[in-house]
């Protein structure tokens, strides 16, 4: 994509993922997000001298799942080293990360712009130790004078993901996010709350003349937690490159911060003072040697994927706008699915989902996966419509009910006599008080006004409460009529 | 490979430590001595030989995923200099 002034924007990232087990990385203290400071801490996550790290087999496993479901390449052989720098939220002056034999080696996954498809690399993927969190005194860090440290969340176990620099728009990086999530959902190797900081990107940006073909020079922004910071600190990244690049002066390589409140990005630091993390072997950790045997067996508990899932819906009948709807979470895919066992004229069960379901759960805030609607409720209510016993619009007040009271369909249209009223003799007699009660209307329709038969259906309804069968009353009011 | 004068004084700089002329000269020597005689391992021929990850030769040493008591903050406070509210409080960071 040409961005201002034509240049083209060439963008990497590189995604750190909390994975989703239950104790932390090298030791038994829990993953649980929030607790008071520092309570899920011990000797190991703190750094205390003479203890020692013991790999957590879950995160190897939770890698390898996730790298399958990036088709990424696992390696035979992979080790852990440290990576040296000095920082409060590192306890140990080092981070236990992985250097140059990641669990992870070459994969990729396609993104869908506009129509177009393309396909996005992914370099590698590394396990590592998340930091603590830092509270500073001051406004900013560099305008405090002290800060906090809360050791919870170090040693929390962290894949990250690094993409070639394979993006060309900002749709582009967006699109490969949000596959990239909606995979790592799938696989259920992270919650992937966003909110929590359980996903976080760094991107990296540079731009260059359109038909250039060495790349420009890049900064990295670093922290990023959600989409919305992503795309806004790129649109401001690219534009101030490309004033600089306008205005005939070099982007400087640097590593740069995004202020949320005030929009913009800034130094954090230059390549000059960038840092040289000497990495080395872990010596407190033994290399992995993972067998194939490991490897199918991890890939067999992989789900169907979203891409798979879309596909199977579109054959369904389903449109690919609604396919994509449904999947695009997991939780929302998972009760289409169970209601589907139920009832199985898809496309009628994706309007039901898509439509009222969802703005039920919307207005009352509700995660799909906690509906009081359960998916086979939803699918009895579905088969009570096609056999007739109650009619689509009675069906929405219906719903409404079974939202509030958690009741069944069935027992809410008894309790409430919401029964659809397919009774010939029944109708008849209503018909034929609504045919004495507007003799008018029985004029104009004889006299050839079509629809004056709309308005006496209008009223027969009315008497009705709306249960009168549709389909019923017309045919008798046309025979009465005729 | 030698070591100079301003490769000991970059990493002293990374490592934080302040180092004395005559430190930096003392430390130049010894690193360079200290490599000299490793560099006696390149006379073997070592294209056979696998690199080693570990000088411990095993593999795989993993624990199940089960969460152990954790310490409280008093205990994971009480060799730090300085704290607050369960905090470990540091100086100016940047």
């Amino acid at each position: 994509m040409v961005v201002a002034n034509n240049y083209e924007m060439v963008c990497g990232l590189e995604v750190h993922v909390e994975l989703q087990t239950k104790t932390k990385i090298f030791c038994g203290c829990t993953t649980e997000f929030g607790g008071d400071q520092n309570t899920h801490v011990c000797p190991v996550c703190l750094g205390m001298p003479g203890a020692l790290p013991v790999l957590n087999r879950e995160v190897v496993n939770y890698a390898i799942k996730a790298g399958l479901a990036l088709n990424c390449e696992i390696a035979k052989f992979s080790k852990f080293d440290r990576k040296n720098y000095f920082y409060p939220d590192l306890s140990k002056n080092y981070q236990t990360s992985q250097f140059d034999l990641p669990i992870c080696g070459k994969g990729g996954l396609e993104i869908e712009v506009e129509g177009e498809k393309k396909w996005i690399g992914i370099t590698r993927a590394h396990m590592e130790e998340d930091a603590g969190k830092l509270v500073h005194s001051g406004e900013t860090i560099s305008t405090s004078n002290e800060s906090l440290v809360d050791y919870n969340r170090a040693g929390v176990p962290l894949l990250e993901i690094v993409s070639e620099p394979d993006m060309r728009s900002i749709p582009e990086v967006l699109a490969y996010l949000e596959k990239l999530v909606q995979i790592l959902e799938y696989t259920e190797v992270s919650d992937c709350r966003l909110e929590q900081g359980s996903v976080r990107f760094d991107v990296n940006v540079s731009l260059r003349l359109v038909g250039e073909i060495a790349l420009g020079t890049r900064t990295e922004t670093k922290n990023l937690n959600s989409f919305s910071s992503v795309r806004r600190c790129m649109e401001y990244e690219v534009a101030r490159q490309a004033r600089v690049l306008d205005a005939g002066e070099k982007v400087i390589q640097e590593t740069r911060t995004w202020d949320e409140g005030r929009g913009v990005t800034l130094t954090l630091r230059s390549k000059e003072e960038a840092h040289d993390y000497r990495y080395f072997p872990e010596p407190d950790l033994t290399p992995l040697v993972i067998d194939r045997e490991w490897v199918e067996r991890i890939r067999k508990t992989l789900p169907e994927l979203p891409g798979a899932r879309r596909a199977r819906l579109q054959e369904l009948g389903l449109s690919a706008y609604d396919a994509g709807v449904i999947t695009q979470a997991k939780a929302m895919s998972d009760y289409f699915d169970a209601a589907l066992v139920h009832y199985g004229d898809a496309k009628a069960l994706a309007n039901w989902v898509m439509g009222d379901l969802t703005r039920l759960l919307n207005s009352n805030q509700c995660r799909v996966a906690d509906s009081p609607i359960s998916p086979q409720r939803l699918a009895e209510l579905l088969v009570i419509i096609d056999k007739g016993t109650i009619s689509g619009k009675i069906a929405k007040s219906v719903i409404e009910e079974m939202y509030s009271t958690s009741k069944d369909a069935q027992t809410i249209v008894k309790e409430k006599g919401l029964a659809q009223i397919s009774d010939e003799g029944a109708l008849l007699g209503i018909i034929d008080n609504v045919l004495a009660a507007n003799p008018q209307s029985v004029e104009d329709y004889r006299a050839g006004k079509d629809r004056a038969i709309g308005f006496l259906v209008g009223q027969i309804m009315k008497a009705t409460k709306g249960q009168a069968n549709p389909g019923l009353v017309n045919q008798l009011l046309k025979e009465k009529l005729a | 490979m030698k070591i100079s004068r301003e490769d000991v004084e970059y990493v002293a700089a990374l490592a934080r430590l302040e180092l004395t002329e005559q430190e930096t000269q003392e430390y130049t020597e010894q690193l360079n001595s200290i490599l000299d005689y490793a560099a006696m391992l390149e006379r073997l021929d070592t294209s056979d030989v696998v690199p080693t990850a570990h000088a411990v030769p095993l593999h795989n040493i993993l624990r199940e995923d089960q969460v152990r008591p954790s310490i409280n903050h008093e205990k994971a406070l009480r060799n730090a200099p300085d704290g607050e509210e369960g905090f470990f409080r540091v100086p100016k960071i940047v």
